[in-house]
């Protein structure tokens, strides 16, 4: 609602802030989208050739499936833990002590470089695990405070007699669980998991030093060939980053609004 | 029984923390107090070197340059989604929510091409004859500020809106009844209201800007190196693993330093709020 005029000095300010926030990213696109085996905006001739040279790339397709592998597996991970984890948070909140929600949001204070370099050098170096085991783990644990947060959010809302009275009926708890508690808390789910997936998809920090020869991410792959190469395919990864990025805002408008981002 | 249900649930996720995270760091930062030189000698070595100090310092700067403009700009600039009519907001709100989920390898890889010898900015300036030869912009501190802003103004729209929407309307309204000029209303409700949100936004960009890796990396090169570029030299170019877990125990102690301080100067000055 309009309760107050706006100075005009301001209007053209938040103008200039949103071109500054989309400019960059259509240059980005012009720039996929050029002929020229050069990066160069604005582009000079139109071609799809660099979107072919993505898959010419044999790294490319590697780490995008990698990438794909990683989010899709840590996101499911978290989910399966974080859900039951934010359920007792909210059902048990008595009877937990109030640390727990805390070590809960411990992965976003803890630096992501440390974590990484910790995974590496405690996990994969001193007991020897496999690298690709520490990588799912760290994106795992990336991933939980988004679905406990989520999960909370939508519990929040939710009217535990409900569930009591079905228990109290004869329903087993997980039936119960399953019939009662999920439907209510689904976009909650949806939400989480958008948002987990893109969090693992984009992650560079600690990606970074838990890939090597033989296994490595999209973003980390991005940032290997840009210090070979500078030509317009990273503008086109980019670019299909950037479609992904609209498909997840696609889904979230159609299932929360947009709105719930801003909360 | 309750207690055993409420731990029987969450277990799972509290054992991959602890096993995948406080145990793995608390390892690394046991390692700087049990070198062969004794318990405080990596961080003697850490802050005795000239370089290391300047790096720090460069990233307490850059950091705080971060934040302050992405202070400003993201609370004009949430001010004014916040007012703004129901179609026209979510427009925007998508305007900004758009770049936060676009990586940050992506967000900084469009700096890149902007900022480039031969990029965009200093092509148009040449052709434009506004300069005679292409200017230096890229591995330099303003680069790495402007395109660290570019990360995290969105982040801070999105926090202060949510903040400025909470404030009640009839608050405002009551304000100019009673004869305050918007500028008035804006100074002395609104801006005191936003505080705990500006201090949570805050503390998201300058713990984001102190320990982020890609933008430094890309952008500032070996010119401008920052603890975290730092950090990845040690550990994976120079495979100095000590002086690694040193400056990340710097980094883990400096971050939950700010939070916790910033924490209790929100609870303070505003006690409902946090």
């Amino acid at each position: 609602m309009m309760t107050q005029k706006i100075h005009p000095l301001l209007i053209a300010g938040t103008v200039l802030v949103f071109m500054f926030l989309v400019g960059p990213l259509i240059i980005v696109l012009g720039a996929a989208l050029s002929d020229t085996t050069y990066l160069t905006f604005p582009p000079q001739g139109l071609s799809l050739r660099w979107f072919e040279n993505i898959f010419a790339i044999d790294a490319f397709r590697r780490t995008i499936l990698t990438s794909l592998q990683i989010a899709l597996l840590s996101t499911v991970i978290a989910l399966i833990i974080g859900i039951p984890a934010a359920y007792a948070l909210n059902r048990y909140r008595i009877q937990l002590p109030g640390w727990l929600s805390t070590l809960f949001v411990l992965p976003v204070l803890v630096p992501e470089l440390v974590l990484g370099f910790s995974l590496l050098k405690n996990l994969a170096v001193q007991f020897n695990s496999p690298i690709y085991v520490a990588l799912l783990f760290g994106h795992a644990l990336l991933v939980l405070p988004y679905v406990v947060r989520v999960i909370s959010a939508s519990l929040a809302s939710f009217d535990f007699s409900i569930e009591e009275a079905a228990i109290s009926l004869g329903s087993p708890p997980l039936k119960t669980f399953f019939t009662i508690l999920l439907p209510n808390v689904r976009s909650g789910v949806i939400a989480a998991f958008i948002l987990a997936f893109i969090t693992s998809i984009n992650d560079v920090s600690i990606s970074i030093f838990l890939t090597g020869p033989g296994l490595s991410t999209l973003p980390i792959q991005l940032l290997a060939h840009m210090e070979q190469f500078f030509d317009p395919t990273v503008a086109s990864v980019s670019v299909l980053l950037m479609l992904l990025t609209v498909a997840v805002m696609a889904i979230v408008e159609r299932t929360l609004g947009l709105t719930f981002l801003a909360k | 029984m309750k207690r055993f249900a409420g731990w029987t649930l969450a277990s799972p996720a509290t054992l991959l923390v602890v096993v995948f995270l406080v145990l793995p760091v608390l390892a690394t930062i046991v390692t700087t107090f049990t070198t062969p030189g004794g318990p405080f000698s990596t961080y003697a070595a850490f802050f005795g070197s000239g370089f290391r100090r300047t790096v720090l310092w460069r990233t307490i700067q850059v950091s705080l340059a971060t934040t302050v403009i992405a202070l400003v700009i993201g609370f004009l600039t949430a001010y004014v989604v916040s007012r703004s009519p129901g179609w026209l907001k979510s427009i925007l709100i998508v305007a900004a929510v758009f770049p936060l989920l676009t990586g940050v390898v992506v967000r900084s890889f469009a700096w890149l091409i902007i900022l480039g010898k031969n990029g965009i900015l200093n092509t148009t300036l040449l052709n434009l004859g506004v300069i005679g030869e292409p200017l230096t912009m890229l591995y330099t501190q303003g680069a790495v500020i402007i395109a660290m802003v570019y990360l995290f103004v969105p982040l801070m729209i999105l926090t202060l809106v949510g903040v400025l929407e909470a404030i009640p309307d009839d608050l405002i309204q009551a304000s100019a009844s009673l004869g305050a000029k918007p500028t008035a209303t804006f100074m002395q409700v609104t801006l005191p209201l936003a505080v705990p949100g500006l201090i949570v936004g805050a503390v998201l960009v300058f713990t984001g800007s102190f320990t982020s890796y890609a933008t430094p990396q890309l952008l500032g090169g070996e010119q401008v190196m920052m603890m975290g570029t730092l950090m990845y030299q040690q550990a994976m170019v120079v495979f100095d693993w000590v002086a690694a877990s040193t400056i990340a125990a710097v980094m883990v102690v400096i971050t939950i330093a700010i939070v916790l301080l910033m924490t209790r100067v929100a609870r303070r000055l505003n006690p409902m709020a946090v």
